[in-house]
């Protein structure tokens, strides 16, 4: 969680993104330019900065650290119901887990099937989320309250709700859906594309206020004069966008397209409800729902950590690899 | 930098003291205490208090019989049983110490090591020697007994009368024709299913390969080969699978059902058959069809002959960390006696587990008979291995007869790929 903040920070004060931060950036560079070695007698000031973040760290440590240490543990141990129970005495496996992991060309099917399916709904939430965006700042007060309201409804829905509504939007026998579209008995979870669409068009639903709230506060603090200047000049509506909003929103459309990308890679909720557990013969698993019927339908909690592991990691270098980007970016601007 | 090396001691340290996952210690309490309090987990079943009553009746003759013994029992919802009873292995200090659990989970629950080896106790037992032998077997692990038959299922072939009636169709007497009445029913009147099945519907499918001469496995004490890709299996799975058609009940929405949406849809009058089991009887008593279905044995392939039942059911057994052995063992044996199963076929109407007192059960309730019928010409079971129970919650068979259906895989390659991921179980439960 305090990677993207940070990087949000950094990216800001260097692009003039928000009118109003700009003159606390002034301010901080007048304070950073003050004199610095007269704020560092060592020993004691040293260690003020982790004393105030000692709390936070506990927390983290207690939250995060141990129970991630924990999953590369067991994933490194033989570790089912009978050595929970001590019926059986743990083994050490070394890395036997994550070879049986590999070897099985249904982890590679469903990991596949993760990073597409997570790659749709990012482009798609991100679609949905920044054109609502831009249509926010056009419509009158009226409709985008109405607007706001809808979106917040559906970002305050539990998931699980949603699920079950979504579901039986598009059920079968009573389903409004299929009797709008003159369906008849249609079964949009049988076949497992139009299953994972079902499925794509609920997490878009979900999660495209989280990105339409975030981008329509960036526009707003995107100068107003530059957007004039962007229409005197002739500029139509998307290319206003791609030229002027989206360059000067990239922080902001990094954080959360980082943050779609977690979300929509880490997805069970929907998919467990939705498509019962998986789907017909499993042809709608993703990592999650996986390490989740391995750890503990049938109790295998090592591979099921070992498949956590391997999320873990994947994620990670997803999220490596945009704050490199940003980097970059941000030091050719 | 500075916190790198920091971090790797840290770790290093942590890596050190605890370099291995938890794991509580199960092995059996040497204490036998003849007074205290005695806890006891049954399932929570639609329509408990009769249930109750029966239990609270036992529990009362118990307690005064044994004195300074208090019972305490809790009824546990079926659906959170797997969570509860892990739960119970894992801390074995809050865990009770009798319990009610499913026959298919028998073997898995003996290799967690939570189960109390009782076969000495139960061959003792006068009662024991008329319990029926497919009942007995459930709860044999290797040859050691870990506890007492509770009550038995089965399924048979649920009807509409009605249906049958109205359209001048015979009751099947094989299986080719249970097909074909399916699809006449359906042809007659398309908006119900002619025999209703479920993709994930094992034990209601695996009737049909038993019938067919297939097994699901072949061996004996603990090492098992998987034998579902046998060309008598792959009849079996063939039979079933072709039910799942437009003209019969359509792959779109049979493949995800399981044997409740079965029962279920034929309690709302949607189908004209189903297979359900004598524990389904309530349910299509309180649904539309009341009056208007019967049952009878699920037909074979010669005509006259059986399809051989899955023989479900549930046992009671005593968990090996009690510190109350004696009081425990004897407190199942009477909540597992003949007296408290003719009372509880009484009132929930659970097929007793001694052939004697079924018999009787058969006479006094005409619904019964085709159950004990069944019952009687030859149920089959699931392997008594410690893999069964991962082999059923990884949901290895409904994979297989859901990939059939959806036309994913041929019978010969699903049936194949699960006999490679059964034998796999059983390899690694040894």
């Amino acid at each position: 969680m305090t990677a993207p903040t940070r990087v949000g920070g950094a990216g800001r004060s260097r692009t003039p993104a928000a009118g109003g931060l700009s003159r606390t950036r002034g301010g901080s560079r007048k304070f950073n330019a003050a004199p610095r070695p007269y704020r560092r007698p060592r020993g004691r000031n040293q260690k003020t900065p982790w004393l105030y973040l000692a709390p936070a760290l506990v927390v983290l440590g207690g939250l995060l650290v141990y129970p991630v240490y924990q999953l590369g543990l067991i994933s490194f141990f033989e570790y089912t119901q009978a050595q929970v129970s001590g019926g059986e005495p743990t083994t050490f496996q070394g890395f036997g887990n994550y070879s049986e992991l590999f070897s099985d060309p249904q982890f590679w099917q469903v990991l596949l099937a993760t990073v597409v399916f997570a790659a749709a709904c990012v482009v798609s939430t991100l679609a949905v989320g920044c054109a609502l965006a831009v249509l926010l700042t056009r419509v009158r007060a009226v409709p985008r309250l109405a607007l706001m309201l809808a979106a917040l409804g559906a970002w305050a829905t539990p998931a699980i709700t949603g699920s079950t509504v979504w579901l039986f939007l598009f059920d079968p026998d009573f389903g409004p859906v299929n009797r709008l579209l003159g369906l008849g008995d249609h079964s949009w979870t049988y076949g497992r594309f139009s299953a994972f669409f079902l499925v794509l068009l609920e997490v878009v639903w979900c999660s495209f206020p989280f990105v339409m709230v975030t981008v329509y506060a960036g526009i707003r603090s995107v100068p107003a004069e530059v957007l004039e200047a962007a229409a005197l000049d002739g500029a139509s509506q998307w290319r206003i966008w791609r030229s002027v909003l989206a360059p000067m929103l990239r922080p902001i459309l990094v954080v959360v397209t980082i943050q779609s990308v977690i979300w929509d890679f880490k997805v069970f909720t929907q998919i467990y409800v939705m498509t019962g557990g998986g789907g017909i013969a499993g042809q709608n698993l993703v990592l999650n729902v996986y390490a989740y019927q391995k750890a503990f339908a049938s109790s295998q909690y090592s591979l099921g950590s070992a498949i956590g592991v391997v999320m873990l990691l994947i994620l990670l270098a997803v999220t490596l690899v945009y704050l490199r980007l940003l980097r970059r970016q941000g030091e050719e601007l | 930098m500075k916190l790198a090396p920091r971090l790797a001691v840290l770790l290093t340290a942590l890596a050190v003291t605890a370099c291995a996952p938890q794991t509580s210690d199960n092995s059996s309490s040497d204490k036998d205490e003849k007074t205290g309090t005695l806890r006891v987990w049954l399932f929570q079943e639609v329509g408990n208090q009769p249930k109750e009553k029966v239990v609270d009746a036992v529990v009362a003759d118990f307690e005064k019989e044994h004195e300074g013994a208090k019972v305490d029992v809790e009824y546990i919802p079926v659906e959170t049983r797997a969570q509860r009873v892990k739960a119970a292995f894992n801390d074995p200090k809050s865990a009770p110490d009798v319990i009610e659990y499913g026959n298919t989970d028998t073997a898995g629950y003996v290799k967690d090591g939570g189960l109390l080896d009782v076969t000495k106790e139960f061959g003792d037992w006068s009662e024991a020697k008329d319990t029926d032998p497919t009942a007995a077997q459930s709860v044999t692990v290797d040859g050691k007994i870990y506890g007492a038959p509770f009550y038995v299922g089965v399924r048979a072939l649920y009807y509409r009368t009605d249906i049958f009636e109205q359209l001048g169709l015979e009751v099947p007497k094989t299986m080719a024709e249970l097909a074909t009445t399916a699809r006449k029913i359906r042809a007659a009147e398309p908006e119900l299913y002619g025999l209703v099945v479920g993709g994930a519907y094992t034990y209601g499918a695996m009737p049909f390969v038993w019938a067919n001469g297939g097994e699901l496995a072949t061996g004996k004490g603990g090492s098992y080969a998987s034998a579902i890709d046998s060309e008598a299996a792959q009849k079996g799975i063939k039979a079933y699978t072709s039910l799942f058609s437009d003209d019969n009940c359509p792959a779109a929405k049979c493949a995800g059902m399981g044997g409740n949406d079965t029962v279920t849809a034929f309690a709302a009058g949607k189908a004209g058959m189903a297979i359900g089991g004598d524990f389904s009887h309530a349910a299509v008593e309180a649904g539309k069809v009341k009056g208007k279905y019967a049952v009878v044995p699920l037909p074979g392939v010669k005509a006259g002959s059986v399809a051989p039942a899955f023989a479900g059911g549930n046992n009671i057994g005593v968990l090996k960390s009690t510190s109350h052995r004696t009081l425990a063992v004897q407190l199942m044996e009477q909540l597992a006696s003949k007296e408290t199963q003719a009372s509880m076929f009484d009132a929930m109407g659970f097929l007793p587990t001694f052939g004697d007192v079924r018999e009787k059960a058969a006479a006094e309730k005409p619904y019964v008979k085709p159950f004990v019928q069944t019952l009687s010409s030859g149920t089959k079971f699931v392997p008594a291995s410690p893999a069964w129970s991962g082999i059923d919650s990884s949901l290895v068979l409904p994979t297989m007869f859901q990939e059939v259906i959806s036309g994913k895989k041929d019978v010969a390659g699903a049936s194949g790929d699960a006999a490679k991921k059964m034998d796999e179980a059983f390899g690694s439960a040894g």
